[in-house]
């Protein structure tokens, strides 16, 4: 046995192990505000080459951390404690498309739109869209559930993954469900979406793809009061409809956005709502006319319904423009994901604006109205000092007003390092030790991605005090 | 009775088993049985998530969220405990989704006869490991249900069943999202669901008849196949299959799916995580159920 970089080099070649300080600095961190440490970063191309790289970890007693783009904004593919990082950047193919039974095969590597856009010619597509679907890959979709504004109707990651094959931590390789609606057994499948990356790597996933909607109409409707938007939303949903995506826009968010791209938003509003429903003619035509009467009994100040595909383009480049608009309030920011009962909106809104104002920072928010999932953007300027501490404060009583009105931690951007210690906010130590339960029967060493999700450790009992074989 | 007396019940000592109405196999046979609670404790339409005991018979349920225009995609009869941890669908999967969807917030009893919360009140949730999801299909071997918070859906306006005889493969290539679509090796059928306008145009389009559902569905065995694999059922004996989902009601039981080892494992060392002496169902091997 030569020296840990020795060992995955002889497997991968000395191009595709990487330990130069450049890189380890890059891979020191993901899309949040943390950072760890790693000695070697590995860039595998097949399943074998991940279980190698795994089986090698282990025999050196470290650690390994899988990682997709590094999209992640909760430190979930940071490394700790000089852990192996698995990249999966080079397993970017489509294995197999089933057309007629709209599924697909692909490695975890292969970056979320460009799944969609090459399947575009087929009238399919992944329906998660996370914001960030230009960069953020499969595989980290899976590990982390991800969503997006079209998951409103559609449902998250979870509901589009028939298959993963894992290499497991001990670096055995297997199959977790399948293409068949009901595998024998537990669904270990479910459980190993959302784990982010602690109960292995993902090497392929089997998606379900989603039939391209015959007809789509996109509105913009703006409130003089965030009141008003979110009982539209609660509206919405109690008379019986699932739009295709219900965003929300506040004021500061719109003012921000306009500046940016000019598109003519409604910038004295207090709040929109960016509506998109989806289907056949006459549903379609009736869901807008309903959503649109809805509005008005919450004194909506103007109806924009998007004329073409320009202006629809136009009004979603507008949602999905906020992150760069704010880079030009302030340097630097932190974007929070809690999830409340969407009737809750308006008082939890309320409540992190006066969050924002006692800590003397700027806060936007821009979010899945529709299934209550906020993101309160809080900018900030990293050199004026004693900020960063305000904007850590902030976000703790944004998460803890959440809960407390009967919301959960996250929405979609996971738990990680960055709300690890939140967990006892949501779940007693009875709930964590059954969470641990499960780490352990998948991970009994602890070598996936330790540190992340769970406050305390999991200490494993011994399985092998149950005889072999033995069905209790 | 509540969750605190429920959990008492089960205790932390000797085995045990939940009884439910039995629609499904029953408890397990001379062991002692327990009774999760019932009742539906809120609907919220407009948060779309309903609470109730597991105990709560899945039609009290189904007819407490008619009244809101609503449903959940948990198929008839039963509790909706044991349709929970059996885990199967109804016929109208392929619209609806699979039951282990509905599932956002559990407090069950575990093996040490504790009430442990898995999941979360919101339609969106990820905070933590998905434990929801290992208790859906977990037939009481992890820990028992006591109460649950389901996701609902809208009711369609308007449903209608169609048949035609034209090969599933270019019907289901001409509708845009069908609920169900039934293949019994030579008729097919559609459910479709919407406006009333939308429907009779995707049924003119695609030359469907009105029909009613298919009334003898046979129940001699419930396979789970790849959808590519349906058209290899001709010949195999009388079926139903699920085009689209892979599920098929056939007249003959599954011949026994093969079980990767790792796989067999992994249920080993959870059941060993959840339920160290085997005390909640004991004998039930779910990787026997197939
Ligand atoms: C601007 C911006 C907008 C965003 N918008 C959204 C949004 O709308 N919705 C949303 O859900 N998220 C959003 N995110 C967060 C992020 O993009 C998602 O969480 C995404 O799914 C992460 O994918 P990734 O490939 O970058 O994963 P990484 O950041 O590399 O890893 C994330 C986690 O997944 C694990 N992991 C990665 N690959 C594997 C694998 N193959 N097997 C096992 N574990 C693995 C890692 O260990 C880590 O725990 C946003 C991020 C940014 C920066």
């Amino acid at each position: 046995m030569g020296s840990l970089i020795q060992d995955l080099t002889v497997e991968l070649g000395s191009e595709r192990v990487r330990s130069g300080p450049s890189e380890l600095s890059l891979y020191r961190k993901d899309a949040s505000n943390m950072e760890g440490s790693t000695a070697v970063v590995c860039l595998p191309e097949t399943t074998a080459e991940v279980q190698s790289c795994v089986r090698i970890a282990n025999r050196h007693g470290v650690a390994f951390v899988p990682r997709g783009s590094g999209t992640g904004l909760s430190g979930g593919a940071v490394p700790l404690d000089g852990a192996v990082v698995i990249a999966t950047t080079r397993m970017d193919q489509i294995l197999s498309v089933d057309q007629l039974n709209r599924l697909a095969w692909v490695q975890p590597g292969l970056l979320n739109l460009d799944l969609s856009n090459r399947l575009q010619h087929l009238g399919l597509h992944f329906a998660p869209d996370p914001s960030s679907q230009q960069t953020c890959s499969i595989g980290g979709n899976v590990a982390n559930n991800a969503g997006g504004p079209h998951c409103l109707a559609d449902g998250v990651t979870a509901s589009h993954i028939l298959a993963v094959q894992v290499v497991l931590p001990d670096g055995t390789v297997t199959t977790l469900a399948g293409e068949e609606p009901e595998p024998v057994g537990y669904d270990l499948r479910g459980c190993f979406v959302g784990s982010e990356g602690m109960l292995g790597v993902a090497t392929a996933v089997c998606v379900r793809l989603t039939q391209n909607p015959p007809g789509v109409m996109t509105m913009l409707l703006d409130f003089a009061s965030v009141e008003d938007g979110a009982e539209t939303v609660s509206g919405i949903i109690a008379a019986g409809m699932v739009p295709a995506a219900v965003e929300m826009m506040d004021q500061l968010c719109l003012q921000a956005v306009e500046a940016y791209i000019h598109a003519d938003l409604p910038v004295d509003s207090a709040a929109a709502l960016l509506v998109e429903v989806v289907g056949l003619p006459h549903g379609l035509a009736a869901d807008v006319d309903r959503i649109v009467a809805i509005a008005h009994e919450h004194n909506v100040k103007t109806v924009r319904v998007a004329q073409n595909e320009d202006e629809r383009a136009l009004l979603w480049k507008g949602r999905k423009s906020a992150f760069g608009a704010i880079a030009r309030i302030k340097p630097n920011y932190y974007l929070h994901d809690t999830v409340v009962p969407r009737t809750k909106l308006p008082e939890v809104l309320a409540k992190i604006y006066e969050i924002a104002d006692r800590y003397e920072l700027q806060v936007l928010n821009v979010f899945h109205a529709g299934d209550g999932n906020l993101h309160p953007l809080l900018v900030y300027d990293a050199r004026e000092p004693g900020t960063i501490e305000r904007v850590r404060l902030a976000g703790e009583e944004i998460v803890r007003v959440s809960v407390e009105a009967g919301g959960v931690l996250s929405g979609e951007h996971g738990i990680g390092l960055e709300k690890r210690d939140y967990m006892p906010l949501m779940f007693s130590e009875i709930d964590l030790a059954a969470q641990r339960s499960l780490r352990c029967a998948f991970d009994p060493l602890g070598v996936a991605n330790p540190g992340k999700v769970l406050p305390s450790p999991a200490s494993c009992g011994d399985i092998h005090s149950v005889p072999e074989g033995v069905w209790i | 009775m509540d969750l605190n007396e429920f959990a008492e019940e089960i205790g932390s000592t000797g085995p045990v088993t939940i009884a439910g109405l039995a629609t499904r196999g029953g408890p397990v046979e001379g062991v002692r049985p327990v009774m999760a609670p019932v009742g539906i404790e809120w609907v919220q339409p407009a948060e779309m998530t309903v609470c109730c005991g597991a105990g709560t018979p899945v039609e009290e349920l189904d007819a407490a969220l008619a009244a809101h225009g609503q449903s959940v995609a948990i198929p008839p009869t039963g509790t909706v405990g044991g349709a929970l941890v059996v885990g199967h669908s109804g016929l109208r999967r392929l619209g609806y989704g699979p039951v282990r969807d509905t599932l956002l917030q559990t407090n069950y009893v575990n093996a040490r006869g504790e009430i442990v919360k898995a999941g979360g009140p919101t339609v969106k949730n990820v905070s933590g490991f998905d434990l929801c999801r290992l208790l859906v299909g977990s037939h009481g071997t992890l820990g028992f249900l006591g109460d649950v918070i389901l996701r609902t859906r809208p009711r369609a306006q308007h449903e209608q069943w169609f048949t035609t005889t034209d090969d599933p493969e270019s019907v289901v290539a001409q509708l845009y999202r069908p609920t169900s679509v039934l293949w019994d090796g030579t008729s097919t059928w559609v459910l479709l669901e919407g406006d009333r306008r939308d429907v009779e145009t995707q049924a003119d389009n695609a030359k469907l008849g009105r029909a009613d559902p298919p009334d003898d569905v046979p129940t001699g065995g419930r396979w789970s196949v790849a959808p590519s694999e349906l058209p290899n059922l001709i010949g195999t004996g009388r079926f139903i299959a699920e085009i689209g989902v892979g599920i098929v009601h056939h007249e003959h039981p599954q011949s026994p799916r093969p079980i990767d080892p790792p796989i067999a494992e992994l249920h080993r060392r959870l059941k060993f995580e959840f339920d160290p002496e085997g005390r909640m169902n004991p004998g039930v091997d779910v990787l026997a159920l197939g």
